[in-house]
């Protein structure tokens, strides 16, 4: 087996404006389930195809936004030797206790240049996806909404990224998948995997520190992807843009809203990463065909509107 | 009961449309095709579509992502039009997007 370290993108705690309302959004719309509920209030969703207990930690806030995104290393072992990494690297850890999130075991925290927290973890219960390990079968019966497979990753507005993607690239163990260029020739959008995934992780150079731009969502299909845009208008859900594509990436895409203003992605049809590839880099000039392949042109929402 | 409708002027400009009180005043001008308040997120969160509320029009509003708009600037008649809804006729100064940061190194214009 080769793949050790960093696993993948494990969990997003999410602050909302109203609780009842986001989570009705993020179950019969988007189609998590909600695993559990704990005595500060926060809720706990997974997607079908998710085995641990939960991705998507919902927190009610008087403002919108992401208070950290986690990831899950295959082993204690790697976490710590991780963490031995940050902390030569001059990173703060702040150890969260087992726990503090139900079924999920210690957690060390960091901030990054750009103002974010992230968090690693290797420890978190496994409920499985109902189909079990043994002759399953491919999907379960009674899934609801856009009936998403996982949550993806996320993309993150905030200054200083270019220091910000060294963290993952130099001492984590991600790989920088695809970047653009200022004119200047500067690093002013970084897409990170930590997998054979295009993405795991995605930052745009931003003068507000901790901004969220997307929580993202992975469908299969291009019909998926319509089918969510769809339910979208039967439920009157704020589309941003799409269903489209990616230059980036490539992936099939639609930017659309949760009821407190965080961005969401439901997407499907990136490409397979393998670490002997070179990055793929967007110039300036090209940046509108690398977020919008076929409009070629950036919105100012995509510029602007952040949680 | 049927929702009682009003008028919505834009301050500093010709622009002005109906609003019904069950309906809040960004959806309205969108669904009529009007423009002068910036959309973003629609949900009360981002804040691009901040105004100020001029003068003594009565409204009520939903809740509002307390980063973008502040108790003192809440009392000032501020607040994120997706979550306006009339009580009276309005006038609405637009504080909105001119007043939010684009990504570094690009600009509208150069998008």
């Amino acid at each position: 087996m080769s793949f050790t370290g960093v696993m993948r993108p494990g969990h997003a705690a999410i602050r909302v404006l109203d609780m009842d309302e986001s989570v009705t959004y993020y179950t019969e719309r988007m189609g998590l389930m909600k695993t559990d509920e704990d005595d500060q209030g926060r809720v706990y969703l997974k997607a079908w195809d998710e085995l641990d207990c939960f991705s998507i930690v919902l927190r009610e806030a008087d403002s919108p936004g992401i208070d950290y995104t986690g990831y899950k290393t295959f082993s204690r072992a790697d976490m710590d030797e991780l963490v031995g990494k940050l902390e030569d690297y001059g990173i703060d850890i702040e150890w969260i206790a087992e726990g503090e999130l139900n079924n999920c075991g210690e957690r060390a925290r960091f901030q990054t240049p750009s103002g974010h927290s992230f968090e690693l973890y290797s420890e978190k219960k496994q409920i499985g996806d109902g189909l079990g390990r043994t002759n399953p079968n491919p999907w379960p019966e009674g899934l609801k909404g856009m009936q998403v497979y996982r949550f993806d990753h996320v993309l993150l507005y905030g200054p200083n990224i270019i220091e910000t993607t060294k963290i993952f690239t130099d001492v984590l163990g991600f790989d920088l998948t695809e970047r653009v260029l200022t004119p200047e020739g500067e690093m002013n959008v970084t897409f990170v995997s930590c997998s054979n995934k295009a993405h795991d992780l995605a930052f745009v150079e931003y003068p507000e520190p901790n901004k969220l731009h997307h929580v993202s969502f992975m469908l299969m299909t291009w019909e998926e992807v319509l089918r969510a845009a769809d339910l979208m208008s039967m439920h009157d859900i704020s589309i941003d843009i799409g269903p489209t594509r990616h230059g980036i990436t490539r992936g099939r895409t639609i930017y659309f809203f949760d009821p407190s203003g965080n961005r969401n992605e439901v997407f499907c049809g990136d490409y397979t990463w393998y670490p002997d590839r070179e990055p793929i880099t967007w110039t300036a000039e090209e940046l509108g065909r690398a977020i919008f392949y076929h409009d070629r042109r950036l919105n100012e929402n995509f510029l602007t509107v952040v949680t | 009961m049927v929702a009682e409708k009003f008028t919505i002027a834009i301050e500093d400009s010709d622009e002005a449309f109906t609003c019904s009180s069950d309906r809040n005043v960004l959806k309205a001008m969108e669904q009529l095709g009007r423009k002068g308040i910036p959309v973003g997120c629609r949900g009360g969160g981002c804040g691009v579509c901040r105004v100020q509320v001029v003068g003594d029009g009565r409204y009520r509003t939903g809740k509002m992502s307390r980063e973008q708009v502040p108790v003192d600037d809440e009392r000032q008649g501020i607040c994120l039009a997706c979550k306006l809804f009339p009580e009276a006729d309005l006038r609405l100064k637009v504080l909105g997007r001119w007043q939010k940061h684009f990504i570094t190194g690009m600009n509208p214009e150069a998008a």
